[in-house]
């Protein structure tokens, strides 16, 4: 039989790596969608006629 | 039924089994004919905005990938080549596969409609819901065409990098596809030809299962005298230039004689025990059809391989006519 607090441990393990990926995933997100938006907007956004 | 199998949870999913649901080394492929599909239009593209939409390309195909992987999962358990994959390994539950798939085409399709155009987002999204929808739930285990048809998803990705560098998707776009359309074939059911019992296995009608594997060998040959001339064409409609023209011209003739010997061998005939060790071992008579095999990866490589590098030195095409 496997020892239940070993397999509690590496369930918290995996979790926390789940949520570690996870959290970089929507970071790295969150930056692609900013980094486009300047891209897209170009430099002279300030400028542009209202 | 086709649905996701709830299996006891082994161990506990780790991140590296959801990037496993993402198939990396297809990925890895289309990121390829993807990048040479971009950097073969004719039109300049922001270099951060052109990572994007390989991102984009890239996150859509792993997206296809874990929705293949949450449908397929009873016919990944049966299979040898496919039965450590995360869901039938019971790693991560078929819901999670099929979460990560949806949410993972909605990000990737939204995203290159507002960064790049929405003619590759429409691309895109067509390629996905083309493999999960019309390949893996309708085709694959329907009709012993499945890989043929199927092969569009596949061969669409130099497609959606031309269009998202361009805007468009004209002739020469079309003509990358078509090469990967037609090289598909003879790829595959090279495979399946020392595979098929495993295909058969699982209920999967693979040529060799339902025709034969003769008549797959003459198919074989059929769909690689159509693919060495349309391999070939870039280079007389200003796609390619001498090294592709060299370079398509010699793997052609390569490709066509391994595919002329697997037609006269018996690869694929003979029920010789095999050995359980390896994943692509090889039954007795079937090393002609591993050979084609192997060669027609290194043959689609080296032809994208050229044709990005030709566009990347900036060398002139061929101007024949």
């Amino acid at each position: 039989m496997s020892d239940p607090n070993q397999e509690g441990e590496d369930f918290a393990k995996a979790r926390r790596g789940r949520n570690i990926a996870l959290a970089l995933a929507l970071v790295l997100f969150v930056v692609l969608v900013f980094v486009v938006t300047v891209v897209r907007l170009g430099g002279d956004v300030v400028s542009r006629p209202l | 039924m086709a649905m996701a199998t709830a299996h006891p949870t082994a161990a506990p999913a780790r991140w590296q089994d959801f990037l496993q649901l993402l198939k990396p080394r297809v990925m890895s492929l289309v990121i390829f004919t993807a990048l040479t599909g971009l950097v073969c239009a004719p039109a300049k593209v922001n270099p951060i905005l052109g990572a994007v939409a390989i991102l984009c390309i890239a996150v859509g195909a792993g997206a296809s990938g874990a929705l293949n992987m949450w449908f397929d999962a009873d016919i990944d358990a049966k299979m040898r080549r496919t039965r450590a994959r995360p869901v039938p390994a019971g790693k991560v539950q078929g819901a999670d596969a099929l979460a990560m798939g949806i949410v993972l085409s909605l990000f990737s399709v939204m995203l290159m409609g507002m960064a790049l155009n929405w003619l590759a987002a429409a691309l895109l999204a067509f390629t996905i819901l083309f493999y999960a929808v019309v390949y893996t739930m309708w085709l694959k285990r329907w009709t012993a065409q499945n890989i043929v048809i199927g092969g569009l998803a596949g061969a669409l990705p130099p497609v959606i990098g031309w269009a998202a560098a361009s805007g468009d998707a004209p002739l020469n776009a079309w003509l990358m596809c078509a090469i990967i359309f037609m090289w598909t074939p003879p790829h595959f059911w090279a495979l399946s030809l020392y595979t098929s019992e495993d295909y058969a296995k699982a209920g999967v009608p693979m040529m060799p299962v339902v025709k034969g594997a003769a008549s797959t060998r003459r198919q074989i040959l059929i769909y690689s005298l159509l693919l060495v001339p349309l391999a070939v064409a870039p280079a007389f409609t200003g796609l390619g230039g001498l090294a592709y023209l060299a370079v398509s011209g010699i793997g052609g003739a390569v490709f066509l004689l391994l595919a002329l010997r697997l037609a006269r061998s018996r690869a694929g005939d003979a029920a010789d025990p095999r050995n359980d060790d390896g994943l692509y071992d090889v039954l007795a008579g079937a090393r002609d059809a591993r050979n084609l095999f192997a060669f027609s990866i290194l043959y689609l490589t080296l032809l994208f391989a050229t044709l990005l590098g030709e566009h990347l030195a900036g060398f002139a095409p061929l101007e024949l006519f």
